[in-house]
């Protein structure tokens, strides 16, 4: 029934209910005439079965990890577990407060420090905040820190942050909210940051470098003791983007290559839902030099008793409510006891192979711009292709969706032309590996047997191609019921 | 590809056409906007904002990225293309006439590449 599929705003009828209220057993009183509503509310009325169907058909239409596989390059869309869901949903958490006292809520500043520690030894830090919200608020929070630690020296001449060609868009962005110039790195013709240009760059007013690794193709840095003593020596400090900390748990640590400050993203490498299914988190850690200026409060043990710690006069201060998005901490937590130590270091070695796999069986078709072997995800390009055959990175995306699998993310990086980035993560067998390897193999030879056909694909979805123009130009927002 | 020889061109893809010896009209090439594809979103630069060679002095969205636009010259602004924030798909119709900002008192110059030469860039990039 296409009916369920519409907006529910045109399935309303006068009257319909999903339950009656009961009769007001309380007295009356009138609001003053300026704070009356002068017309009804637009709401849409309608009976509790035709609500289930509408939600029911359009969760149906919607593409995620539960239900197909989503190789979504630089995202980390790995399968949830569900026991995260089952502890996170427990009522010791879910039915605290966070204004309550803090000697009745022992259990929660338990997790929160227990997660912190894990965070900590996973990644070679010595300190850390969980309340950022996501990855850019984690690099808006880092880069602060960085800027305080700078205050703190009486260095105002540090103003600039360096950010590689291939670097996430985030960086660059989050940088220039923090208050900082921006300045670019390039990369080599293997993909890596380019030392030399490096020790050009990095000077007396360098407040920082930010980068990823493996970097955004999918590359471990190899450089990367060598990048951190060149930005180290010229006064600057080390900003570990952890978007991509899913390639190396329990094989390197950040704090061990050099780094001063990451921030890692729960919603990837932890496990924790993506987002509709968020919120996100983004904890950042840094080395003790540096734990003066993070976030108030810090969870701190004190007496073999665990507490917070408010008095922290040189902190860069709150940045976010209380202290950050507290289930989603509990769900990475029972990631995290649940894999253990070896299990993260299985995950991650998994994740590499399957990429390995992958980029193998694909690479005599869609060209490999940039060598492997490659980390957790690794990036093709359909630029031959579509010179041979106009068949573009989109069309190619667009005809996946036919065969039930999530696009890969295109035309990222930047330095890829026609990208294809690839990231299938640790829980897919090899049996889905095939499946989608099929798929793209399917799709090269339909390019050069019948390009127009994917030029119009999908055509097994309900909704065809989006017109994405369209939609950039003249965005409706909102329902008009007018 | 078109590419009119009565203008200058810079390699990140601008081209640049004198009014007279020290005003200038910047915009980006047929090549740039058919690789950015539909031009969704354009960000200019106030009148009178002094701009450097090199410096970004605009960014032009489209569906798949935001790009740059860099300025092969040095002068001050002095005026924008208001037409091109409503309409800033005039920059995929007709991008040699989608002005981006005139510049005047052009103090200094980048090696800027003629039609010619700028084909051949081109060419070799291809």
């Amino acid at each position: 029934m296409r009916r369920n599929a519409d907006l529910i705003f045109t399935m309303s009828k006068p009257g319909r209910r999903c339950a009656d209220l009961p009769p007001m057993d309380v007295p009356e009183t009138t609001l003053s005439d300026r704070f009356q509503r002068k017309e009804a509310l637009p709401l849409p009325e309608i009976a509790e079965v035709d609500l289930l169907r509408h939600y029911m058909e359009l969760s149906r239409r919607a593409n995620g990890v539960d239900n197909l596989f989503y190789p979504l390059g630089s995202c980390t869309m790995k399968y949830n577990p569900r026991i995260n869901e089952d502890l996170a949903a427990l009522p010791g958490f879910t039915d605290i407060h966070p204004l309550q006292p803090e000697h009745t809520v022992k259990g929660a500043l338990e997790v929160l420090h227990l997660l912190e520690t894990y965070l900590c030894e996973v990644t070679g830090m010595d300190k850390i905040t969980l309340q950022p919200a996501a990855g850019a608020h984690g690099e808006w929070t880092g880069l602060n820190l960085i800027k305080a630690y700078h205050a703190h020296n009486q260095d105002f001449a540090r103003t600039k942050i360096l950010v590689p060609d291939s670097a996430h868009g985030t960086n660059p962005a989050s940088a220039a909210m923090a208050g900082f110039d921006i300045v670019s790195v390039p990369s080599n013709p293997d993909g890596s940051v380019d030392t030399n240009a490096l020790r050009e760059l990095a000077d007396e007013q360098t407040a920082g470098l930010m980068l990823t690794n493996p970097n955004t193709l999918g590359l471990f840095e190899k450089n990367i003791v060598e990048l951190a003593e060149i930005v180290h020596e010229a006064g600057g400090l080390l900003y570990y983007d952890g978007a991509n900390f899913n390639a190396i748990m329990g094989l390197v640590r950040p704090g061990d290559m050099g780094f001063d400050i990451i921030h890692l993203n729960l919603h990837k490498t932890f496990s924790t839902p993506h987002g509709g299914g968020g919120p996100g988190s983004g904890p950042v850690g840094c080395k003790e030099f540096l734990a003066a200026f993070l976030p108030a409060p810090v969870v701190t043990e004190k007496d073999g008793d665990i507490v917070f710690d408010d008095d922290r006069p040189e902190s860069i201060g709150k940045v976010k409510a209380f202290y950050g998005n507290f289930l989603v901490c509990v769900k990475a937590l029972s990631y995290i006891l649940n894999l253990g130590g070896d299990g993260l270091k299985n995950a991650s070695e998994m994740a590499v192979l399957n990429a390995n796999y992958m980029m193998e069986k694909l690479k005599s078709m869609y060209t490999l711009p940039y060598a492997g072997p490659c980390m957790h995800e690794f990036v093709l390009s359909a630029e031959q292709l579509k010179k041979e055959t106009t068949v573009s990175a989109l069309d190619v995306a667009k005809g996946l969706l036919d065969y039930g699998i999530h696009p890969p993310t295109i035309y990222f990086p930047l330095i890829v032309h026609e990208a294809l980035m690839i990231e299938p993560t640790e829980t897919e067998s090899k049996e889905t590996l095939d499946e989608a390897i099929a798929a793209l193999s399917e799709i090269y030879q339909t390019a050069k047997e019948n390009p127009a056909f994917l030029h119009e694909a999908p055509i097994s979805t309900v909704i065809r191609r989006v017109d994405e123009v369209g939609a950039a130009r003249n965005p409706v927002l909102k329902y008009d019921h007018r | 590809m078109n590419i009119p020889n009565d203008y200058f061109y810079s390699k990140s893809h601008e081209w640049i056409k004198f009014l007279d010896d020290t005003t200038a009209l910047i915009g980006i090439t047929d090549f740039a906007q058919s690789e950015l594809g539909d031009i969704v979103f354009v960000n200019l630069p106030e009148v009178e904002d002094t701009i450097e060679v090199e410096d970004s002095f605009a960014d032009v969205e489209s569906v798949k990225a935001v790009s740059d636009i860099y300025s092969p010259v040095a002068g001050t602004v002095s005026k924008i293309n208001e037409e091109l924030f409503d309409s800033p798909e005039l920059i995929n119709e007709s991008p040699y006439d989608a002005w981006l900002i005139e510049v005047s008192d052009i103090t200094e110059k980048d090696d800027l590449l003629t039609a010619e030469e700028y084909e051949a860039f081109l060419s070799e990039e291809a």
